[in-house]
């Protein structure tokens, strides 16, 4: 805890965990430099990737080409532009790394604060399903929904097109998407279920919480005002780890065809093709892995400045 | 306690069935069947096969069938892609991922509780960012790239390892390095998050406050409650890393657990697959179960009966 | 990503440098301990392994297991082919030619339909029961017993009989074309002339099992019997098996037993299932192993530079190619089949993709021996333009959308790729790529749910009728809808003759009309690319890669 922290929650002792929280975010300078970069990337992927070459452009003659005023980081092994794929991989992986994320925060969060709050039988069946889930091959799982939801999404999108006149490109690339995010979305929340619960179950013992009851709250209220608030801090900094995880098992997923569609391309796609050439020609690799660490990196300490913000106990004093 | 444990490993059963239930009908419903190979069989000699495996009979046959001889002789089948039973396969693979995994294990403790401590304690400064930063790297390096860097740089270039195989004590380590790495990191992150928690708690300024040294405070007193997020973690984690990983089994050539479960979605190999997803479960089971213990343990505060 | 170095070096070093701090001699007199020790076994794998007469080879994968009437595929014939020999055995250096095996002597009748094997007398068992023609009835028998249920068993299909014993039309086996008139000879009736018989016998299918052992583990079609495990396995080959750990290795070593044993040049042979193969190369060069299975196609290149002494390639017996399913409506046409064909840059997908040298397949057959290779497909945009709005297509106009089924493999998504930017920039028609796990591909394939599917094939013995006979109409490695009776009607003269220049040339006109019709798109002929060690000797360049082993010789290199 540092000074500045202290005098300022004791300045104004009125606000909102919120506000309160958005003004020692803004006094962490790492966190706000991490903010930045973030944003950076977004508008590097989401704005300038437009105005690069066509990232599916190729020129066999132009392979593995150094980086020059018409490629600026070079051409790949089919002797496509590597800034241009980089950026609109960037595209799908911060896309795919954002909703995977908010979901499994979504899930996990209300499956293991009921669980750990609830405890008894609900506690038991669910922490018991998690198991279940948890063991659950995953591949098997992929394959089976490749084949169920490939083809619904498939005719969904064609009815899109017809009904809504959308571009036909892009929806089948949103299609394509879709059983992903539910992929990601299945299984991605179990170990966050396990940390939010045992989380609870030490806050639920606390004076805090048992004044709340004695004030004659219902759990309802008590568990959404008083407990999660408080698991946030765990929550974020588990969820930012997961980040990456997710973000390169869309790689793995798109290889088996449940994702995105060849040739378009993600960080973990043209990381996970780039492995290939580390002996050979590592910039291959390394580029979209610079790209895609460093976002990450800065991901990571905007979470721990969030959940600094965020530490209610600190708030307190 | 000993009714705890009892009611707990009670419910790890209705899992276990659960488990087996959910998987057997998956792999019914994946495309393609164990016969499917690349060069195609004819249709007779494909009905031959069934016979052979016993997969001609209806479903729910086959769905009991298995699940009586694994109740009554313990038997989890013959696989249909190698020519082993599954016993046999699990027995000699998980010896191999139990030492990799318990190696991993350690690593990844002992490396990241004190990084996660250590950032902690000193928070917002250069400690915490490169450890921080060290835990991220960690993340964002994929296992198919870290392996090959180790093998890149500590076999052939500096040739201190072999780069694959399974033979000397020593070969263990470049793989249970690559294992442990997102472990290592998950474990420094969820730490400090932890002793930042536990840090700001009264008792732990009331001890501060008398006096008593850092290293005291954060030993005796933090150190219990702050560890509780990474034990969370760990329980799973563990039975995920002694049980194999796919990826640190190919690049290194160890004869682990990871290989079977890749090995036979693909092959579409029903007994391999249910067999290892059982023995999968089985240890996510236990290991759930110590983790929850040991939660008890590190936090009082917790009742595990709540029954 | 350099970051994680120095801090793994770190952590390895904690425990030393604090023991050297509290007691500075001890630890430093460890630290010298444990680097000479840590030196001492610096003797590499290969070194060793040469010393003592020991192949090491990459071998791709775990095998499905090393019965050789149950098992098919490349990798497992690698050790079944050091466990057990045939009648006779390939030649060491040349192609299409046979040397003795367990038959010293081989006649046949004047159209090739009767073939006589006389064994050799001193021929033996592992566990020294001397091997007799009953063996080889029995292992015919059972290999042909449906409740065994063989995946290669029509590889026996060429005997009078057999067909109809495995497919339990009649379950009397003296009705099948071989007989046992002494211990020593074998009498084999065919159901037409073939010529290249011996060419059949070389494959596992037709190798003998010990009668004696397998009965001992189960019955003769007992599909799951203990005699394959390695303390009970029983062989003829000039190896015996010796250990096994799946998918760490197995290891063969010298067979006593083996008629020709002292002519064996090497110990034993020590195979790896090394699935990855970035891994295998990297092992390659620290001196784990003689041999790679193949070199990962960016790594060619690099290894070529790096080892050139090392780095083989060679022509394979294999097409690789693009199946059309000529159902869909896009392909009911040839012309736009061909259309699709000319505008594939064979050679630069071999210069930039495959990176193996392979050879630009302007037919289906690859060319070996006696056959020429066809020349009708070649890259020829122009004529493609005009064969696609010839088919009511200009510009691709009006073409529905089409799909290019391909796996989950590394190299498929670049060919993918690759190719897709050619149909695009020559014909102007955009191709939808859609890449499945392995057995989905497989089963979507077979179920022909597809406009376009990568595909290949790899020929099961030195013929071209291995690459043609399977395109008749309901084949079960057809998959196209693609079927023409005057096809079918070459194919089976072919069967009726003995001559073998009449044959080729039957076989060409079949594989001319098959161009013609272009049912598929072939791509290009396979190559294997492969490291070797300078201390291996006599392994010699053979298209069907069934290297003999008995004639390697290990010398460790000066």
């Amino acid at each position: 805890m540092n000074a500045a922290d202290n005098s300022h929650a004791h300045g104004k002792p009125g606000n909102s965990l919120w506000s309160d929280a958005y003004l020692r975010l803004r006094k962490n300078r790492l966190a706000l430099a991490s903010f930045w970069f973030v944003m950076l990337m977004l508008t590097l992927c989401f704005v300038a990737a437009w105005f690069c070459p066509n990232p599916d452009k190729i020129d066999l003659e132009n392979k593995f080409a150094g980086s020059s005023v018409s490629h600026l980081l070079g051409t790949d092994q089919l002797g496509r532009d590597i800034f241009a794929r980089t950026l609109f991989g960037g595209q799908i992986s911060l896309l795919v790394g954002f909703v995977a994320t908010t979901l499994a925060i979504g899930i996990g969060v209300v499956i293991g604060a009921a669980s750990g709050y609830a405890g008894g039988r609900t506690d038991a069946v669910l922490m018991r399903g998690v198991d279940t889930l948890f063991a659950i091959p995953f591949l098997v799982v992929v394959i089976v929904l490749q084949v169920v939801i490939a083809e619904q999404t498939k005719d969904a999108s064609g009815w899109v097109v017809d009904n809504w006149g959308w571009d036909k490109k892009l929806t089948s690339r949103i299609a394509n998407i879709i059983p992903l995010f539910i992929a990601l979305g299945l299984f991605g929340w179990l170990t966050l279920a396990r940390i939010v619960r045992a989380q609870v179950l030490s806050l639920k013992e606390q004076e805090f919480v048992e004044a709340a009851k004695a004030l004659g709250y219902s759990r309802f209220r008590i568990l959404f005002r008083h407990i999660i608030p408080n698991t946030l801090g765990p929550t974020v900094v588990y969820a930012t780890l997961t980040v990456p995880g997710f973000i390169m098992y869309e790689a793995t997923l798109s290889y088996l065809g449940l994702g995105v569609e060849a040739p378009n391309s993600s960080w973990g796609i043209l990381i996970r093709d780039g492995a290939n050439f580390l002996e050979t020609e590592p910039q291959l690799l390394i580029i979209p892995g610079l790209f895609f660490s460093l976002t990450l990196l800065a991901l990571n300490f905007l979470g721990d400045g969030l959940r600094d913000a965020l530490d209610v106990k600190a708030a307190k004093d | 306690m000993l009714r705890f444990i009892t009611y707990r490993l009670l419910q790890g059963i209705i899992v276990l069935i659960a488990l087996y239930t959910i998987t057997f009908f998956l792999i019914k419903a994946m495309p393609g069947d164990p016969f499917t190979g690349e060069k195609n069989i004819a249709e007779e000699t494909k009905q031959l096969m069934r016979e052979k495996y016993g997969l001609n009979e209806s479903v729910f046959h086959q769905y009991f069938l298995y699940l009586k001889n694994v109740f009554t002789e313990g038997s989890l089948g013959i696989s249909t892609s190698k020519a082993h039973s599954v016993n046999e396969m699990i027995g000699q693979s998980f010896p191999v991922s139990c030492i990799l995994g318990l190696t991993a294990l350690s690593f990844a403790i002992g490396l990241g509780v004190p990084i996660g401590v250590a950032s902690a304690v000193r928070k917002n400064s250069w400690i915490d960012y490169s450890g921080m930063a060290l835990a991220m790297v960690g993340i964002c390096v994929p296992a198919f790239t870290v392996g090959p860097l180790l093998q890149i740089m500590l076999s052939m270039k500096i040739p201190l390892f072999n780069v694959a195989g399974w033979e000397t004590p020593r070969d263990v380590i470049l793989p249970a390095i690559t294992l442990g790495l997102v472990t290592t990191a998950y474990i420094a992150r969820l730490t400090r998050s932890g002793m930042l928690e536990i840090l700001s708690q009264d008792y732990i300024r009331t001890a501060h406050a008398k006096g008593l040294p850092v290293s005291r405070v954060v030993c005796k007193h933090a150190l219990r409650g702050g560890l509780l997020p990474a034990v969370a973690y760990i329980g799973p984690a563990f039975a995920a890393l002694i049980s194999g990983s796919f990826i640190v089994e190919t690049i290194f050539q160890v004869p682990g657990m990871g290989q079977h479960f890749v090995n036979a979605t693909k092959a579409r190999d029903p007994f391999l697959l249910q067999g290892v997803v059982l023995f999968f479960g089985l240890l996510i089971v236990i290991m759930n179960l110590a983790a929850d213990i040991l939660t008890g343990f590190l936090n009082p505060r917790v009742r595990l009966d709540q029954e | 990503m350099d970051m994680v170095f120095p801090s793994i070096q770190e952590i390895l070093e904690v425990p030393r440098i604090r023991k050297i701090l509290r007691d500075p001699l001890r630890g430093v007199l460890t630290a010298i301990a444990c680097l000479s020790l840590w030196s001492c076994e610096a003797t590499s794998s290969v070194e060793v392994a040469s010393r003592d007469g020991i192949l090491i080879m990459g071998n791709s994968s775990e095998p499905k297991g090393l019965d050789p009437h149950v098992v098919s595929g490349v990798l497992e014939n690698n050790i079944i082919r050091s466990l057990f020999e045939g009648l006779v055995i390939e030649h060491h250096s040349k192609n299409g030619e046979y040397l003795p095996g367990v038959a010293e002597k081989v006649e046949r009748d004047e159209n090739s339909t009767v073939w006589t094997f006389h064994l050799r007398k001193e021929a033996r068992w592992s566990d020294g029961h001397p091997l007799t023609s009953e063996d080889f009835m029995f292992s015919f028998e059972r290999i042909l017993t449906p409740s065994l249920a063989s995946d290669y068993s029509f590889m026996l299909y060429y005997i009078k009989g057999a067909e109809d014993f495995h497919k339990g039309k009649t379950t009397d086996f003296s009705e099948v074309g071989v007989s046992a008139p002494d211990p020593h000879t074998l009498v084999v009736k065919l159901l037409g002339p073939l010529p290249f018989l011996p060419e059949i016998t070389k494959h596992y299918t037709w190798f003998p099992v010990p009668k004696h052992i397998v009965l001992k583990h189960g019955k003769i079609g007992e599909p799951f019997t203990d005699w394959t495990k390695p303390e009970n396995l029983v062989c003829n080959g000039s190896f015996k098996l010796k250990s096994w750990q799946i998918n760490d290795h197995i290891e063969v070593e010298r067979n006593p037993e083996y008629w020709d044993a002292r002519n064996v040049g090497i110990n034993g042979i020590r195979f790896l299932p090394i699935n990855n193969s970035y891994t295998e190369t990297r092992m390659f060069a620290s001196n784990q192993l003689h041999i790679t299975y193949r070199v990962p196609p960016e790594m060619i290149a690099y290894s070529g530079e790096h080892y050139p002494k090392n780095l083989r390639t060679e022509p394979w017996i294999g097409t690789y190619f693009i199946r059309c399913n000529v159902d869909a409506k896009a392909f009911t046409d040839k012309r736009v089949r061909k259309a699709f064909s000319m505008t594939i840059d064979q050679k630069s997908i071999i210069d930039n993709v495959t990176l193996g040298k392979q050879l630009p397949a302007t037919g289906l057959v690859p060319a070996f021996g006696e056959y020429p290779a066809s020349t009708p497909v070649s890259f020829d945009p122009e004529t493609a333009k005009k064969l696609l709005a010839e088919a009511g297509y200009p510009n691709g106009e009006g073409l529905p959308d089409i799909e290019f089924l391909t796996t989950d493999q590394d190299s498929a998504k670049a060919l993918a790729e690759a190719l897709q930017a050619m149909w695009l920039e020559h014909l102007g028609v955009t191709v939808k790529i859609r890449q499945l796990e392995w057995t989905t591909y497989l089963d979507t394939m077979f179920k022909q749910e597809y406009d376009l599917a990568a595909g290949g094939w790899i020929g099961d013995y030195l013929d071209p009728l291995t690459f043609l006979d399977m395109w008749i109409e309901g084949g079960g490695n057809n998959r196209t809808g693609w079927s023409n009776e005057q096809f079918e009607a070459l194919l089976d003269k072919v069967q009726q003759t003995g001559d073998q220049a009449t044959r080729y040339r039957l076989l060409k006109e079949a594989e001319e009309l098959f161009l013609e019709e272009r049912p598929v798109l072939p791509i290009y002929w396979y190559t294997r690319n492969y490291l070797i060690s300078e201390d291996v000797r006599g392994w010699n360049p053979l298209i069907l890669d069934n290297h003999p082993y008995k004639f390697l010789k290990l010398k460790a290199a000066d």
